[in-house]
């Protein structure tokens, strides 16, 4: 990663313009030029460093819903059931964490009603209860981690 | 509020902007609508906050964030009204949630999640926590991701 790289990640964590040419408007006030930046957020795809570029939706604010579920899976089971539950659509992100309850996703779905049943589904294709954890509120969300 | 067009527009960008010099020009086309009618459906969901933002999404390991801690506590019900939000505020609390208890296998209400380059980097960040929330919590561990097994956020109508 050099200097734009970084300037990228940091200066478009938000922001990007609504409007006919928003890579040419973003790519102004970061110094460069817009297929300079087209090409840098392509490779930055690539290489991992960004996991996706573009709007991030508020699955509640939409209508529907999300929580954070846990699964307390056996070391053995871990790479069998990881790749059942990262088969359901509904898995917006999961990681794998050191504690009895190694597992831990986040389902979104386009309903409210959806979450029961998609947990129902995942118990049943695993067969592990999992632990239901909704937000009851919210303090503060502001993920900006500078590269 | 959230039309079928909305959601049509969900659809076709959640997983990522097209990289092309006109990104909601190729969205508008591949809907059969007008582009200016794609630009100000994603200015009202953004203006009312149905979109979070519109950009970057790191991965926090490939930036060298690789402590990744969910610091979770027991904290007293009657306070947890008036710490959270201090516990929320503290500048490197990235999310901060109140959730239920689920006794006896998990007997914590508050979650924060801390970031670091080390894991001693995040050890300090919940030493801070602790110190605030001080009696009012019973218990508290810190959980470590080892492994991003998914990371594409939210997919409608797959």
């Amino acid at each position: 990663m050099d200097e734009l790289d970084r300037a990228i990640v940091n200066g478009l964590h938000g922001g990007f313009p609504v409007c006919e040419r928003p890579f040419a408007e973003a790519a102004a006030s970061l110094g460069t030029d817009e297929a300079t930046l087209i090409e840098r957020i392509n490779r930055l795809l690539e290489g991992g460093v960004l996991t996706r570029f573009g709007p991030l939706f508020d699955a509640e604010a939409l209508g529907g819903a999300f929580t954070l579920c846990a699964l307390a899976v056996p070391g053995a089971e871990v790479e069998r059931v990881a790749a059942i539950v990262n088969g359901f659509p509904e898995v917006a992100h999961h990681y794998e964490r050191a504690h009895r309850y190694n597992l831990w996703f986040v389902l979104a779905t386009e309903t409210r009603g959806a979450i029961p049943a998609t947990i129902a589904r995942i118990e049943a294709a695993t067969g592990y209860p999992v632990l239901d954890l909704p937000r009851l509120d919210e303090y503060f969300v502001e993920l900006k981690l500078p590269a | 509020m959230t039309d079928a067009l909305d959601l049509a527009i969900v659809r076709v960008s959640q997983a990522g902007l097209p990289l092309v010099p006109r990104p909601y020009h190729a969205l508008a086309s591949s809907l059969g609508v007008a582009p200016k009618e794609v630009m100000a459906r994603l200015a009202a969901m953004l203006a009312d906050g149905r979109i979070r933002r519109i950009g970057a999404v790191p991965n926090h390991y490939a930036l060298g964030y690789t402590a990744n801690g969910m610091s979770v506590w027991d904290i007293d019900d009657a306070a947890i009204g008036e710490l959270g939000p201090r516990v929320g505020a503290l500048p490197f609390v990235t999310h901060c949630y109140r959730r239920p208890r689920r006794p006896p296998e998990w007997p914590y209400n508050l979650f924060a999640m801390a970031h670091g380059r080390a894991r001693a980097e995040v050890e300090e960040k919940v030493g801070r926590i602790a110190a605030l929330v001080g009696g009012t919590c019973r218990a508290h561990e810190v959980l470590y991701s080892t492994r991003v097994l998914k990371k594409t956020g939210l997919r409608f109508g797959s």
